[in-house]
């Protein structure tokens, strides 16, 4: 792309607000019921989040987040947002990764660990999990869209992303770097789609993805610290 | 090397078309229409061609919403009833292409229309399939105009063009830039290729174009459409709290949208200014740039300082 710093945001945004939020009212209205299927989803993974027992609690997290990823890849992805936006092919390609990688990682390897929050940093991700799971939703009825362009948990991108960036911070093992690489890349879109919109809750996914990013940073150095401690005693 | 239209009905009904005659033989359209737009001739051809077109960036994609496609047809119709010809889009456009072969199914394929699209692909060996996918889209037996987008690989899209030209295939062969992008490169293809159009962007804040590059397509015989007439409504939004000058009124400007495409329209290398909405009644204000008085050069100044000073 020739003179590419003359180029701003909005040079790539092909569609309006306007048509951008009647996706999702459209959406919503064709996949009814289906969002009350993917909140009782969320629900389900906030209780095995919260009740103590074995590993097959990460591997049930991991297989119900890779089965909403994988629907917002197909259903939403690619055969909606791709009718206004040719790249939402390549972020359907996204999307469907991060389910195999979910998948691989959480169902089969079983390195999603999960176990009660107890220090604050996991708090914070089960913090995060509940705000994607209850209040992002309420964000775009709050700040003047229709109620029926509510964007919810496991069927549209941005509280999908969030939730499992939360989940991904509140599993008090380690933090599994792979599997927040393409949920990180999304809140810099996502923002950027909603910036260029001019929507007043553009900060709200750049903020997440920024939240969890140095939070997970954060907890790497503290474990890797307490490791290299814990070596030194031997 | 420039080939004109063939004679026959399409001929027939595009000279009615830029007569005004349109409404009378196409009442489907309305009667919306009260006299004949202003057109310029389109330098290769001498074809008339209304001064304002209609484009189609961000307002036509609107993706398989049946009651926003109905709506953008409504404009289409509004359009072609107030005496426009040109509609612009762009495999870049998402589902503009899509949307205007909705439009146009639904008005029964009005024959005033100029269809003008675009080439946007890096590869030039695949130009051939993009050109044959967006004409199943607009669903129009072929094109009157393709240009070659934002200059994606147009040493290799160029001549299939100018091939499908020669063939019978397309009428009109151009290049489009954007918002002052290449300029340099756009005007060393103006002179090296027998273009027929090109698009650039320009209007009364954004006149680059001004110093060379609209001089030179009189001196080449080019016909040069103007895409982003508004800045996609940042202008608009910009001036639009200030009133209209009073001797706006010498120049039959009702608007600031038409006071804006007088000033574009009004550059004597103009051909043509392709304003995108999504409201019948922005494409009807837009239309009425195209009729009454055009300013003169000292008017034209005076527009320039008085839009600068706000």
């Amino acid at each position: 792309m020739s003179e590419w710093w003359t180029y701003r945001p909005s040079d790539f945004l092909l569609f309006s607000p306007r048509t951008y939020y009647r996706l999702f009212e459209l959406y919503n209205a064709e996949i009814w019921p289906a969002q009350i299927l993917t909140l009782a989803l969320g629900v389900a993974i906030l209780v095995l989040l919260l009740r103590h027992g074995g590993a097959w609690r990460g591997r049930a997290v991991a297989a119900i987040l890779a089965g909403c990823w994988l629907w917002v890849a197909w259903a939403f992805h690619f055969n909606r947002y791709a009718t206004i936006n040719w790249a939402a092919t390549y972020f359907a390609a996204a999307f469907a990764v991060e389910a195999v990688l979910l998948v691989w990682t959480g169902a089969i390897r079983g390195r999603l660990l999960l176990s009660p929050a107890v220090r604050a940093v996991d708090r914070v991700g089960l913090g995060i999990f509940l705000f994607a799971l209850v209040v992002q939703p309420l964000i775009g009825p709050l700040a003047g869209r229709d109620w029926v362009q509510v964007e919810i948990f496991g069927v549209a991108p941005d509280p999908t992303v969030v939730a499992t960036l939360g989940l991904l911070l509140a599993a008090p093992d380690r933090v599994l770097w792979t599997l927040l690489v393409i949920p990180l890349l999304w809140c810099a879109v996502g923002g950027a789609t909603l910036w260029t919109m001019e929507s007043p809750d553009a900060f709200v996914m750049p903020f997440a993805g920024a939240l969890v990013l140095l939070l997970a940073a954060w907890k790497a150095r503290t474990r890797a610290g307490m490791r290299a401690g814990s070596q030194s005693c031997l | 090397m420039t080939q004109l239209p063939r004679a026959g009905r399409r001929r027939l009904l595009r000279a009615l078309a830029a007569t005004g005659a349109t409404a009378m033989l196409w009442p489907s359209l309305g009667s919306a229409q009260q006299r004949p737009p202003l057109t310029r001739p389109i330098p290769s051809s001498g074809e008339a061609m209304p001064v304002v077109g209609l484009g189609s960036w961000i307002t036509f994609n609107v993706g398989n919403d049946r009651v926003a496609r109905d709506a953008s047809a409504e404009v289409m119709r509004n359009f072609f009833a107030g005496g426009g010809r040109m509609i612009d889009s762009s495999p870049m456009y998402g589902s503009s292409q899509e949307v205007i072969g909705y439009g146009l199914a639904k008005l029964g394929h009005p024959p005033p229309l100029f269809s003008a699209d675009k080439v946007w692909i890096s590869a030039g060996a695949r130009g051939r399939d993009q050109i044959e996918k967006s004409r199943q889209h607009w669903q129009v037996p072929r094109f009157d105009l393709l240009q070659v987008h934002n200059l994606l690989a147009w040493e290799e899209h160029l001549p299939t063009l100018f091939a499908m030209k020669a063939a019978g295939h397309l009428r009109y062969v151009g290049i489009t830039t954007s918002e002052g992008r290449r300029h340099r490169e756009v005007e060393e293809i103006m002179r090296s290729q027998p273009l027929d159009f090109v698009q650039i962007t320009y209007n009364v804040l954004d006149r680059d174009v001004e110093a060379r590059i609209l001089p030179l397509a009189r001196d080449r015989g080019m016909g040069v459409i103007v895409n982003r007439p508004f800045r996609e409504g940042a202008l608009i939004k910009s001036i639009q709290r200030y009133p209209l000058p009073a001797w706006a009124a010498e120049i039959d400007c009702t608007s600031w949208a038409q006071f804006i495409l007088k000033f574009i329209v009004s550059h004597p290398a103009v051909t043509c200014a392709i304003p995108a909405t999504t409201s019948v009644a922005h494409v009807r204000e837009n239309l009425g740039a195209a009729s009454g008085r055009l300013p003169d050069e000292a008017m034209r100044r005076r527009m320039v300082a008085h839009v600068e000073k706000l």
